[in-house]
C-alpha cells in the first residue's frame, strides 16, 4: 500500500466517523426528551457534520478531486470506513448518549495527537474539530453520570446501553496497515496507542456515574477496514442518500 | 476601479453584522482574518466560528454584496480553518455589545461572568449549547432570566 493510498484510508475512516454519527444524532432532532437536550443534540450533530467537510474535503482532493458530497452521497455501504460504533440505532436516549460518550473519548484523545500530525492539513483540522469535541465530551460525560447515577430506571437503562456497546469499543484501537504507515509518516498515532489513556477517562467517568465496564475484550470489527458492516448502515444510507439516489445530481 | 485601501475595506466591513448575533459585526467576531490585494483582485480571507455552522456561507454572501455595493468587482473570499478561530479574537467593543444585548461575553474561566440583564454574579448553567453552535443556555438566579452565554473556545 502506497502512503497516498494509505493517507486516502485514514481521511475516510476520520470522515466517515464524524458523518454517519453526524447523521445518527441528527435523527434527535425534534424527538429529544426536553428542548435543551434537543438542542444539544442538534448542535452536536452540526459540529460532526461540519468536521466531515473538512475530512471529507480532503479525502476527495486526494481521490481524484471529488468534493465531500461526492463521497458522502455516492458511496454505497461497502465503501465506507466508520467504526462500526458509530452506525448502531440510537435506540433510547441513555443508549445514544453512552455511544456519544464512548466516541467522544476516543475522539478527543486522537484530535489531541492529531493537533501534532506532520501533515499541516491534518494538525490545522484537528485543531478545529478538537475545541469542538472538548464540549460533546464535557457534555456526554455530564450527561452519562447524571443517568448513571440517577434513579434506577436510568441506571439500569445505562448500564444496558454499556453492555450493549462495550464490545464496539475495541475497534477503535485496532492497526493494521493504513495505521502503520501513517504512523510511520509521522501523520497519525497508531490506534493500539491511545486505549491506556481512553481506559482511564472512561474508567474514571463511569465509576462516578456508579456504572460496570463489562469484563470481556471481545470486539466486533470490520467497519473501519470495510470488510463487513452491521445490517444498521445500509438501512441510515437509504435515509442520508435518498435524494441524491431518487434525483442524482440535484442541487440546491 | 482603483485599488481602495485597505484600511477602508476594513471599516466597510466592520459594518456587515453576524446573521445570527445581527449586534456585532464580522470584524469584531474577529473572523475576518486577512484583507488585500493581489494585483487587481481583492481577496478576504474569513475563517469559521465553528465547522459545522450554517451561518457561513450566509456571512461570506454578505461580505461579498456588501463589497460590491462600494464598488469592489473583483473579489474573491477565501476560507481558512488555521490557525483555528478563537473567541480570544473578539474586539472589545463586540464584547460590549454582546453584552449589551444580552448575551454574555466568553471568560477563560468557562461560564459568564455575570448576568447580562441585571449583573448578579448568581448564575447557573442550564445547557452545554444553545441557540446557535457558539452559544450555551445559562440563567440568572437572582432576576431568573435566562440569556446565553458566548462560549469561550
Amino acid at each position: 500500500m502506497s502512503r497516498d493510498e494509505a493517507f486516502l484510508q485514514f481521511l475516510l475512516r476520520m470522515g466517515d466517523n464524524t458523518l454517519i454519527l453526524g447523521h445518527r444524532v441528527s435523527e434527535w432532532c425534534g424527538h429529544a426528551p426536553v428542548l435543551e437536550e434537543d438542542i444539544a443534540l442538534a448542535n452536536t450533530a452540526l459540529d460532526l457534520i461540519g468536521q466531515t467537510q473538512m475530512w471529507l474535503g480532503l479525502a476527495g482532493d486526494m481521490d481524484g478531486g471529488k468534493s465531500a458530497d461526492d463521497l458522502a452521497f455516492l458511496r454505497d455501504v461497502w465503501d465506507f470506513r466508520n467504526v462500526l460504533l458509530v452506525e448502531v440505532p440510537n435506540e433510547d436516549f441513555g443508549r445514544t448518549l453512552m455511544r456519544q460518550f464512548l466516541f467522544d473519548a476516543w475522539h478527543s484523545i486522537m484530535l489531541g495527537r492529531l493537533i501534532k500530525s506532520s501533515d499541516e492539513r491534518v494538525a490545522g483540522i484537528a485543531a478545529k474539530a478538537s475545541k469542538e469535541v472538548a464540549y460533546h465530551l464535557e457534555r456526554s460525560s455530564d450527561t452519562v453520570v447524571g443517568l448513571g447515577d440517577g434513579t434506577t430506571e436510568s441506571h439500569d437503562r445505562m448500564q444496558a446501553a454499556l453492555d450493549y456497546l462495550w464490545p464496539y469499543v475495541g475497534e477503535m484501537f485496532a492497526s493494521d496497515d493504513v495505521d502503520a504507515e501513517m504512523a510511520a509518516a509521522g501523520i497519525a498515532p497508531n490506534p493500539n496507542d491511545l486505549r491506556d489513556e481512553y481506559d482511564a477517562l472512561v474508567q474514571r467517568v463511569l465509576a462516578d456515574a456508579t456504572l460496570t465496564i463489562p469484563d470481556s475484550a471481545f470486539a466486533y470489527k470490520g467497519g473501519r477496514t470495510g470488510q463487513m458492516h452491521t445490517e444498521h448502515l445500509g438501512h441510515l444510507l437509504t435515509q442520508m442518500q435518498w435524494l441524491q439516489r431518487a434525483y442524482p445530481g440535484a442541487s440546491w | 476601479m482603483n485599488r481602495v485601501p485597505t484600511d477602508q475595506i476594513w471599516e466597510w466591513l466592520d459594518a456587515v453584522p453576524d446573521p445570527e448575533i445581527p449586534v456585532i459585526s464580522v470584524v469584531d467576531l474577529g473572523i475576518v482574518r486577512d484583507v488585500r490585494w493581489d494585483a487587481e483582485i481583492l481577496k478576504v480571507t474569513v475563517t469559521p466560528t465553528y465547522s459545522g455552522c450554517p451561518a457561513t456561507s450566509v456571512i461570506n454572501m454578505d461580505i461579498e454584496t456588501a463589497l460590491r455595493d462600494h464598488g469592489i468587482k473583483d473579489l474573491k473570499i477565501e476560507t481558512t480553518i488555521a490557525p483555528a478561530w478563537t473567541t480570544d479574537w473578539l474586539s472589545d467593543k463586540g464584547r460590549a455589545q454582546l453584552e449589551e444585548y444580552g448575551i454574555a461575553p466568553p471568560q477563560p474561566a468557562g461560564g459568564p461572568e455575570r448576568c447580562p440583564h441585571c449583573g448578579s454574579k448568581a448564575v447557573e448553567k442550564v445547557s452545554q449549547f444553545g441557540s446557535t453552535p457558539c452559544k450555551a443556555h445559562w440563567r440568572c438566579t437572582d432576576c431568573l432570566e435566562p440569556f446565553d452565554y458566548f462560549k469561550c473556545i
